[in-house]
């Protein structure tokens, strides 16, 4: 990349910030300093606590009323930010340097047309009248390639869909062009390809405009894909910054250097996720490693499934008059009554194997994971567990059968798996209790302490909340109580998503080990392909209630066959220099 | 959805609402212990002849369901039986007599609003200042007090104690002549007429029952302003209206505000129903002449139809007022117009 | 018992730090402290009569002054405390019992259970509940059982919305799915999950209906339903003192009338102060 010569756009300088809590006051920002320069993409890294959202709020003085910045100046194009009064700050806002957020469909008015919003914009920052408000907004919108924009303009923001949303939320922020432009997490939480949609749009902008952006993010692959220069954060204080190359090819820092190993898409082996120095910690021996995978005699599948089908019957729209006495119209054609979210599926599962399910939203893998762990009852097909039928038992008698432990299930947000009033402890009993009779205390607890040495959960948790346990420690608490009872199938419904990408990395491990020390089957349900290729051996895609593609995982990101497998694939975020992280990591150009 | 979908949508979903209370009406009037034929005879000791007929005319000889058939024939015909205490038909009286509690009620809501909307939006934009905790302590005395006290009180200190009050009888000064009667709303009726002289007295009869209704509404309202105002000051839209850089001004009313009355439209459908129940305590105390005196000084001298009717017709006007913020509600959310 | 020790000690601390839950505590306990040994406490017979000492003002033999048949009205007010909230009591206890049963099983089950339930409730709710209170103890017969039966009644559609909502919002979170996983059949989960967490709210609304439940009664009885003299209520003697009161004998509208106020308000922030107990992320 050019060196940038002359001043730079925006310098931060020895930000400190800090928060007033009930429990007395938190040090956000400690001593940051970094500057963006004219016409360049800076992504700010880091993980959750890291202080990247804060330093972006205070730029533009959104802090919330708790946090206060201590000390240290923020100076755009040589005005102190932090001097600026109410009206000039909110000049500055919008229309010099505007900001996207993370979930674009609550980032919008909710009662208010999208257009309306835009023109809002406009009108504080130039005497246009309402009228040319209202044609600057379509041409916004369609800047965004939001397709037929006159009608979109009225439209409201539940009925776009969430890349709508953001495109909208970027028209607003972009109607009166800025300068700079800050974007957190702009694409977190939006599906695989809108998410590149988005990312190219705005990369896009930015170049054509002569824009800076500072992109902040927790995805190294995204930031490697589209910065010019990328900040590391860490607790508050920036640990490395520098061109985007440099950084990823030559990391300073050892926390540089966890997180880069962190990120999947740079490896091929599972134990690469985390630095050599810190592999030893996690219990993984070498030996484990190297074992090869357990021979699989000819037996039937653990997990059998046929032409699974469920259906969800639609309501209100299709109710008529009468229908507010609850009797339903009945019409011949069901089809406009029901929503089929899984549609025929078939697939088998082997002793030992880790079979991923990829799809985005709507594609029906949360139903599926739901089906297969028996919470739901489906409405047409077989599944067949350990050779026994179990799709028609009811999900509330089932909970009462023995054949309930073979089949367990680990949750995608741990905080919401919990019991609020639950210890960890009694968390983990519970199904000890109900499904291995395990009721007499002494055998419980020496139990419970036998798993939580498996999972690395220190027994000092165990006596706390969920509330007072970190996301990794409330995920390993729930594999712990999906574990217990030794089942045969565990479906793990993106047991990770939730997670920081480094305590990701232990615990995708963690999981490997226990498949492997357990002799666990897996079905693995993920939006990330990425992960899905380190921990699985086939994958299944699934789109629109079908498997449209499965395979062994290695065939399917070589030799993708069908085009929507290809476009997923596609959308993973590019790394265009030879990147080598880690050991055992191989060249980038050896990826597809 | 369009919007004239939506209210017919509406309109027609209210039709088995009636129903269902005109049925429930009948349930707790006839169906409960008691002999309704005593009841609804139109003297205090009927003769043994009279309550016969009166037990054929309602057909109480008959099945139940068969009387349920009567009973809403007669309402059909908008016939609600006579009272004996007035010697007339339960109907007309109910008639005359509704725009008085209406004006009342009217009234109350509009300065329980104008105090409270103000009051919470304040709280919560200084939320833990000084402001904000007297906002709360006043709003919890008001809804502890109940009506009656609150409105003897109120008549002590302001009519016997300072003077500044007019008697709490009646709506308008014994001396003055009404004006026309166009709505039955004095207020308007007054103003029509350009009877100047009549809307002061019936302006200054308002003032301290429609005072005693608001108190105790004001806690409701205030809390949920306040709690509304805030979750919506602290929500995602308002950040981004903010980040725009959108004056205090629109980010305040056209962003925040519009958004936080929409939870304040339910509560007042909730504060209207409790006002329309406490009404009968206030006529009492104020000796407004409305449908809630009525009905109690029919139920003291053991006349039922009158209460019957009451019943029935607080039930249309909840039915009706709740249609209409359903209907606002719709205006002002395009969330609740779409099919879902 | 770990629960409950750790229940008290949570409380001593929280009411350290919030003094409004400390005086809603206070108040409360002083109030069922007048209500249960009260009369036995006060120095005159709430029931005797004393023509001669007709329309005292307060003073150093009555505190409260006495009204028209110079009965003491200190010694009446705490009488009458001991009724209104007894009835309040019992009213509450039973449609919070019933309520919350059905609205919890309609919230939880679902289907169509659940749907007439709520139509019915609906119905119920359709009208204010004063009138339906009044209505209700004109068509049952005036007497105390009736006025608790009514308010029983009135009050059930409240219970039963709540309960609902709360159960249906709570079968849908994902812990319960993993209780569901863990093995617990319908009646653990209802009992050991649902309960615990549904709890704290229904506490809290359980607290403030309370309150109301007094009002209901004193205003029934005001207007001549229910309760009726010569017993000492809140609301009779406020509507015996209104006719007294515009001759300027003020202390008998105004000691019952606060004495109603303070039991309403002490039920009332008591629910803000449970609110702020069952928070467990204070902990």
């Amino acid at each position: 990349m050019p060196i940038k010569s002359g001043p730079p756009l925006l310098s931060i300088d020895r930000l400190a910030v800090e928060f007033v809590t009930p429990q007395g006051r938190v040090q956000a920002l400690h001593d940051v300093s970094f500057q963006i320069g004219t016409a360049e993409i800076v992504g700010v890294v880091g993980e959750s606590g890291s202080g990247k959202s804060v330093t972006a709020y205070s730029i533009l003085g959104l802090l919330p009323a708790e946090a206060r910045v201590k000390s240290g100046s923020i100076t755009y194009l040589g005005r102190a930010l932090r001097e600026l009064g109410g009206a000039e700050l909110k000049a500055v806002r919008g229309s010099e340097i505007s900001m996207v957020f993370q979930s674009p469909q609550t980032a919008l008015n909710p009662i208010r047309a999208v257009g309306a919003q835009i023109a809002d914009v406009v009108r504080a920052h130039s005497p246009a009248g309402a009228a040319d408000a209202a044609v600057r907004a379509i041409e916004a919108l369609r800047e965004v390639r939001i397709h037929a924009p006159e009608r979109r303009v009225h439209a409201y923001p539940f009925e776009l869909s969430g890349g709508m949303c953001q495109r909208s939320v970027i028209a607003m922020a972009l109607a009166c062009t800025p300068k700079l432009l800050l974007a957190d997490e702009p694409t977190t939480g939006l599906d695989v390809t809108t998410q590149r949609a988005i990312m190219d749009l705005l990369i896009g902008l930015t170049r054509s405009r002569g824009m800076s952006t500072m992109f902040i993010t927790h995805d190294l692959g995204l930031a490697a894909q589209y910065c010019d220069r990328v900040i590391i954060m860490q607790n508050g204080r920036v640990v490395e910054q520098g061109a985007t190359e440099q950084i990823f090819m030559n990391p300073g820092q050892a926390y540089t250097h966890r997180l880069l190993s962190a990120t999947p898409q740079a490896h091929t082996r599972l134990i690469d996720l985390i630095p050599p120095s810190e592999q030893q910690a996690l219990g993984v021996s070498s030996s484990l490693l190297r074992a090869s995978k357990p021979t699989r005699a000819a037996v039937t599948p653990v997990l059998r499934v046929r032409g699974l089908t469920h259906e969800y019957p639609l309501r209100g729209a299709q109710r008529s008059v009468l229908g507010l006495f609850g009797r339903r119209h009945r019409s011949g054609d069901d089809s406009r009554n029901k929503f089929r979210a899984v549609d025929g599926l078939s697939f088998d599962v082997a002793h030992g194997e880790c079979v991923g399910l990829v799809g985005e939203s709507g594609s029906g893998k949360t139903t599926t994971s739901r089906l297969i762990a028996k919470l739901v009852k489906p409405t047409a097909g077989s599944i067949q567990l350990s050779g026994e039928e179990i799709a028609d038992a009811d999900p509330r008698a089932f909970a009462k059968s023995a054949k309930r432990r073979l089949v367990q299930i680990v949750f995608q947000d741990p905080a919401a798996s919990l019991d609020p009033r639950r210890t960890a402890f009694e968390a983990i009993a519970d199904p000890l209790q109900r499904l291995a009779r395990i009721r007499q205390p002494a055998a419980l607890g020496r139990r419970i302490r036998d798993i939580c040495d498996l999972v690395d959960l220190p027994q000092a948790l165990l006596g706390r909340y969920p509330h007072q346990l970190s996301g990794g420690q409330k995920a390993r608490v729930g594999i712990a109580r999906a574990i217990s009872v030794n089942p045969a199938v565990v479906v793990l419904d993106e047991p990770t998503s939730a997670l920081d990408v480094s305590v990701q990395a232990v615990v995708l491990n963690q999981l490997d080990k226990l498949k492997r020390v357990l002799g666990l089957s897996y079905l693995f349900v993920s939006h990330d392909l990425n992960v899905i290729r380190l921990m699985c051996d086939r994958v299944m895609v699934m789109k629109g209630g079908r498997i449209v593609e499965q395979g062994k995982v290695e065939d399917l990101f070589k030799n993708p066959q069908h085009p929507y497998t290809k476009s997923l694939l596609d959308a993973i975020p590019r790394i265009d220099f030879a990147w080598k992280a880690g050991s055992g990591g191989k060249l980038l150009s050896e990826f597809p | 959805m369009g919007l004239v979908t939506f209210l017919l949508r509406r309109l027609i979903a209210a039709v088995p609402a009636v129903g269902a209370l005109v049925v429930a009406t009948f349930v707790i009037m006839r169906v409960l212990p008691g002999d309704p034929a005593v009841f609804f005879s139109s003297s205090p000791v009927p003769t043994a002849e009279e309550t016969a007929y009166v037990r054929q005319k309602l057909g109480l000889d008959r099945s139940l369901p068969e009387q349920l058939l009567i009973y809403l024939k007669d309402i059909g015909s908008a016939d609600l039986g006579m009272s004996f205490t007035t010697g007339r038909p339960v109907l007309t009286e109910l008639k005359e007599r509704l725009p008085a509690s209406l004006e009342l009620a009217i009234s109350a809501l509009l300065l329980a609003l104008a105090v409270s909307i103000p009051l919470g939006v304040a709280a919560a934009i200084w939320s833990g200042s000084p402001l904000d905790h007297i906002a709360r302590v006043v709003s919890s005395i008001g809804v502890s007090m109940p009506t009656f006290v609150t409105g003897l009180i109120l008549t002590y200190v302001f009519f016997l104690w300072l003077g500044l009050a007019p008697e709490p009888v009646d709506r308008i000064d014994m001396f003055i002549t009404a004006p026309p009667r166009v709505t039955g709303f004095l207020l308007i009726d007054s103003t029509l007429s350009g009877d100047w002289i009549a809307l002061r007295s019936a302006a200054a009869r308002l003032v301290l029952p429609s005072v005693t209704m608001a108190i105790f509404v004001l806690s409701p309202l205030t809390r949920m302003t306040r709690s509304a105002m805030l979750g919506v000051l602290s929500s995602d839209f308002v950040r981004t209206a903010r980040a725009m850089g959108l004056s205090d001004r629109t980010v305040y009313v056209r962003y925040a505000l519009r958004n936080a009355l929409l939870p304040v439209l339910t509560t007042v459908g909730i504060v209207f129903s409790t006002m329309l129940g406490s009404n009968v305590l206030v006529e009492r105390v104020f000796g407004w002449p409305g449908i809630g005196s009525f009905a109690l000084n029919a139920l003291v001298a053991s006349d039922y139809a009158p209460v019957q009717g009451f019943v029935l017709l607080m039930g249309l006007l909840m039915v009706a007022i709740n249609l209409a913020i359903d209907v606002a509600y719709g205006l002002a959310d395009p969330r609740a117009r779409r099919m879902s | 018992m770990r629960h409950i020790s750790a229940l008290v000690s949570h409380t001593r601390r929280m009411i350290a730090h919030n003094w409004v839950s400390l005086a809603a505590i206070t108040i409360v306990t002083f109030l069922a402290f007048i209500a249960v040994v009260g009369p036995l406490m006060t120095a005159y017979d709430p029931y005797v009569t004393d023509l001669a000492n007709v329309f005292s003002p307060p003073g150093k033999l009555h505190w409260f002054g006495t009204d028209q048949l110079g009965r003491d009205v200190l010694s009446r007010v705490v009488a009458s405390a001991r009724i209104d909230l007894s009835v309040a009591i019992c009213a509450v206890a039973a449609s919070f019992t019933v309520g919350v049963g059905i609205g919890g099983l309609a919230g939880y089950f679902g289907g169509s259970f659940d749907l007439w339930t709520s139509r019915i409730a609906e119905m119920v709710q359709v009208f204010p509940l004063f009138v339906l209170a009044m209505a209700l103890v004109a068509a049952l017969g005036n007497d105390l059982r009736n006025v608790v039966l009514a308010t029983a009644i009135v009050n059930l559609p409240f219970y039963i919305r709540l309960a609902r909502v709360e159960a249906g919002v709570l079968s849908t979170q994902l812990f319960v799915e993993a209780a569901r996983a863990a093995g617990n059949g319908d009646a653990r989960i209802i009992s050991r999950v649902l309960l615990p967490n549904v709890m704290p709210n229904l506490m809290i609304q359980l607290s403030v209906n309370l309150g109301w439940a007094i009002l209901n009664a004193a205003s029934l009885s005001f207007i001549g339903l229910g309760i009726r003299p010569p017993t000492a209520e809140w609301g009779i003697m406020v509507a015996e003192g209104a006719t007294q009161a515009m001759a300027g004998h003020w202390w008998l509208i105004v000691f019952p009338g606060f004495a109603l106020a303070l039991a309403v308000f002490a039920f009332n922030l008591l629910g803000d102060a449970l609110r702020d107990m069952f928070d467990i992320h204070s902990r």
